[in-house]
């Protein structure tokens, strides 16, 4: 999939771990904007906990490569044009888990009770889960927007590592040599 | 039935089975959730039978309970509750965490657990899945390498029972330490690292059924509500209102250490000797410079945050963690201790916190027995060699170490400051229990009442159904918002009293009725609803047993050291005054209908529709 091409800004969620409260305002947020309920399990963000004090915020990173859309064999996965969030198309997914897999942070996961992947989709541009850890002043979470001719310049890739991956580098950060064996 | 799973969980551990209560709508409208529905459970089970039931015997009744608003309300929290081995009546000690929401995410409302395993115990949830695991490969480990290890084992678990899920988050966890496997009277039901229910000391009682954990992962949604649209707008609105208190959320308790010291003398020094100190070293900016390596840290939903990771990161007591520590830690494993390093501090902390020991029972009962060795009522051979002395922190926690192993002294200690004080005073004689500052078994909060600057009611705690507890305080009038009536609605919808206090009332019927959809009226709360509940915690409280019960009016009294003058600070010279305190104390009990003694009035009883109260509390005083 190299035709990957965005027309206008790419929107992307930036993420500070340590500054993550493990407060879950965000998944509340999310699930209640997709779900219309409050449940845990089906937001798009989820919030690892593998370590008490080091809260990991989980979420799709919008690899430039993506490698989930490539691998899916259905066609499910598609990128959006205008934000550059992946696009579930809930008719197509088989749940199959491929997607889950391709991915280097195993960010993807199913829905709890409906079979498909459940993946970002960045609120169409307006991402909930933003708002309320800006609103919280944790600023773990912070909106980027990049014009086309920079947002090429990065790679946001990056950030998809797994919850363990991350939680390991968190710890040594927080709590420096007591961090060995934390996790 | 709106905002709740409708569904308990049943485990009986002495015959393994599994299996799941309902309770009538009726009945949760009327007891609500948490502390409320915890006194009913526990009264219509074992009321009758009440004084003969031991808190650590198979017959008692573990009960983890949320209620409507856990998880909808900023702030997750669930209730922990059973006959108190501290006080043999009810306490509802609420822990915070993810527990109760993922509880109800697994479909049920609580946990109800009865018997006594023959070996120790893992109970694991996931969904309705539920099975009843070996711990003996856990049994004897500390805090965190407990919850380390369960963490790590939940997710393979999950991942075993569904593999295509993707990566499955962490389970919530509740487990006990050393001190809840070795029956120390004061251990704490731990959630997290950090977080305890400490108050009663069911960690005890979860190690008396030899349950080392119960781990539970829910993967549904919140039950439904009445009106989801108006839930999540009091959501936001909790949240603006919560972000206003903007030094609560940069200090959290934390600040307490000085404040509370200095500015309204109330913090205990050195077993309640003083609740005066000037040391600067211990206000928040220390704290915050020295020993925070995260500055803001909440539980589920949670908009405050108040919590700090701690942890000293150089010297000889580096790598110990803990949260800020709260104020109530900050004064009994610090002041109370003559601890006045933020380092020893939170070394303190974190010790109470891996041995599984309520923080203010544990550290009461070191300031107890420090108090003793300073007057040379314990020597250093009782103490196997450790030189109690004030701020020593060592010694300290070699003294802990020995109450959560019941090693020696620390197997009298293990008791708890009451019972302690009671056999020690057999050797050394009654003087001793002047020392004990305590209520109904139960240690008081760091907030002393000499002063008035603090907490202004000579009642308190004397009056309260949860003995010493800092939360649930004897306060007139009734339906003002310190009184325990108040935080008997917190403890039942299950919500952190620190999101609460600060709301318009209003807000917070609203918020129960749009989860609900009944129509609570706070009329109907102070007037019938927490009463009722209130009136259940008295009765057994006054039955109590087996090992000791409650005389009424003689034990509803403040500890002997709050009659001693302050000795030191700008309020020197105050103490409690017996005779607006006599006076007070009437004044309550004819408030919550009980008679001159302080025992429950039949018309009053009945007239809550607890006529089985009524009698068999009437036959019990008796005896
Ligand atoms: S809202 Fe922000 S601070 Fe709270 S859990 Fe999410 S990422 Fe962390
Ligand atoms: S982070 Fe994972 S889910 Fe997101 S684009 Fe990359 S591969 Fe796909
Ligand atoms: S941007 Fe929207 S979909 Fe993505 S995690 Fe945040 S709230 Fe969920």
């Amino acid at each position: 999939m190299d035709g990957v091409s965005l027309s206008s800004t790419k929107t992307w969620i930036s993420r500070d771990y340590s500054r993550c409260s493990g407060c879950r305002r965000c998944e509340i947020a999310c699930s209640l904007h997709h779900e219309g309920v409050i449940w845990p399990e089906a937001s798009r963000v989820r919030v690892f906990m593998l370590v008490p004090g080091a809260e990991v915020p989980h979420l799709c990173a919008q690899c430039d490569d993506y490698p989930c859309v490539k691998s899916c064999p259905f066609e499910a996965l598609s990128v959006d044009d205008k934000t550059g969030a992946v696009i579930v198309d809930r008719e197509k997914c088989t749940a199959c888990g491929i997607c889950i897999n391709a991915c280097p942070g195993r960010i993807p996961h199913l829905h709890p009770r409906d079979g498909y992947v459940l993946i970002c989709d960045l609120c169409g541009g307006d991402p909930q889960c933003v708002k309320v850890c800006q609103e919280g002043k944790w600023d773990a979470l912070r909106l980027v927007r990049e014009m086309p001719q920079t947002w090429q310049l990065y790679t946001t890739k990056l950030y998809a590592r797994t919850p363990e991956d991350i939680t390991r580098d968190l710890v040594k950060i927080l709590f420096g040599e007591a961090s060995e064996g934390m996790i | 039935m709106k905002g709740y799973a409708g569904r308990f969980l049943e485990v009986d551990l002495t015959s393994n089975n599994i299996g799941e209560a309902k309770l009538p709508e009726e009945t949760l409208r009327r007891y609500v959730g948490g502390r409320g529905l915890a006194s009913w459970i526990l009264w219509d089970r074992i009321g009758e039978k009440w004084d003969s039931v031991d808190p650590l015997g198979p017959e008692n009744i573990l009960l983890l309970l949320t209620g409507p608003l856990t998880g909808y309300f900023p702030g997750g929290r669930i209730c922990v509750s059973g006959k108190s081995p501290q006080s043999n009546g009810i306490v509802g000690s609420t822990v915070a965490g993810e527990f109760g929401v993922e509880l109800k995410c697994a479909g049920y409302d609580g946990i109800i657990i009865t018997g006594e395993a023959e070996k120790p115990t893992h109970l694991f949830i996931f969904d309705s899945h539920v099975e009843l695991k070996d711990a003996s490969h856990i049994w004897g480990l500390e805090g965190k390498e407990t919850f380390k290890r369960l963490v790590k084992e939940g997710r393979e678990e999950l991942k075993r029972i569904n593999p295509r899920f993707g990566e499955w988050k962490d389970p919530s966890i509740l487990y006990i330490g050393p001190g809840g496997e070795n029956k120390v009277r004061m251990a704490a039901v731990m959630a997290k690292w950090t977080h305890a229910a400490g108050y009663g000391g069911y960690g005890a009682v979860m190690g008396s059924k030899k349950l080392k954990a119960i781990t539970v992962k829910g993967s549904g949604p919140l039950p439904e509500v009445a009106d989801m649209r108006g839930v999540s707008s009091l959501i936001e609105e909790v949240c603006r209102e919560l972000y206003r208190n903007e030094l609560f959320r940069r200090w959290g308790t934390g600040h307490g250490g000085y404040y509370y010291g200095n500015q309204t003398s109330s913090e205990p020094v050195r077993n309640w000797q003083e609740e005066w100190h000037d040391v600067k070293d211990y206000g928040v900016d220390r704290f915050d410079e020295r020993v925070w390596v995260k500055r803001f840290w909440g539980d589920y939903g949670c908009p405050t945050t108040c919590l700090k990771v701690a942890m000293p990161t150089s010297g000889p007591l580096k790598g110990a963690v803990s949260d800020n520590p709260d104020y109530e830690l900050q004064a009994y494993v610090g002041t109370n201790l003559g601890v006045f390093t933020p380092e020893g501090n939170t070394y303190l902390s974190a010790r109470v916190d891996d041995l599984g020991i309520c923080g203010i029972n544990g550290g009461n009962v070191l300031g107890f027995a420090a108090e003793l060795y300073q007057r040379g009522l314990l020597t250093k051979e009782e103490l196997d060699g450790i030189d109690l002395k004030w701020g020593n922190v060592e010694a300290f926690a070699e003294l802990l170490e020995k109450i959560a192993y019941r090693r020696g002294m620390g197997d009298v200690l293990a008791e708890g400051t009451y019972r302690a004080a009671l056999r020690l005073s057999k050797e050394k004689g009654d003087e001793v229990l002047k020392y004990a500052v305590q209520s109904k078994g139960i240690a008081i909060g760091a907030h002393g009442n000499r002063s008035t600057l603090d907490y202004p009611s000579y009642i308190a705690y004397a009056c309260s159904v949860q003995g010493g507890d800092h939360t649930s305080i004897a306060h007139l009038p009734l339906d003002h918002g310190d009184s325990e009536l108040t935080i008997a609605l917190y403890d039942s919808a299950v919500i952190c009293w620190f999101n609460a206090w600060t709301l318009p009332e209003d807000l917070i019927w609203d918020f129960m009725n749009k989860v609900t959809g009944w129509d609570i009226s706070r009329e109907e709360w102070y007037g019938e609803m927490a009463p009722r509940i209130l009136n259940i915690q008295r009765a057994v409280l006054l039955i109590g047993g087996p090992d000791l019960r409650w005389k009424p009016k003689e034990n509803d009294e403040n500890p002997a050291r709050f009659y001693e003058p302050l000795p030191s600070g700008p309020k020197k010279g105050r103490a409690v005054d017996r005779k607006e305190f006599e006076e007070m104390r009437m004044e309550y009990y004819s408030a919550m209908g009980w008679d001159e003694n302080g025992i429950p009035r039949g018309e009053t009883l009945r007239k809550l529709g607890l006529e089985g109260v009524d009698k068999i509390l009437r036959d019990k005083l008796a005896r």
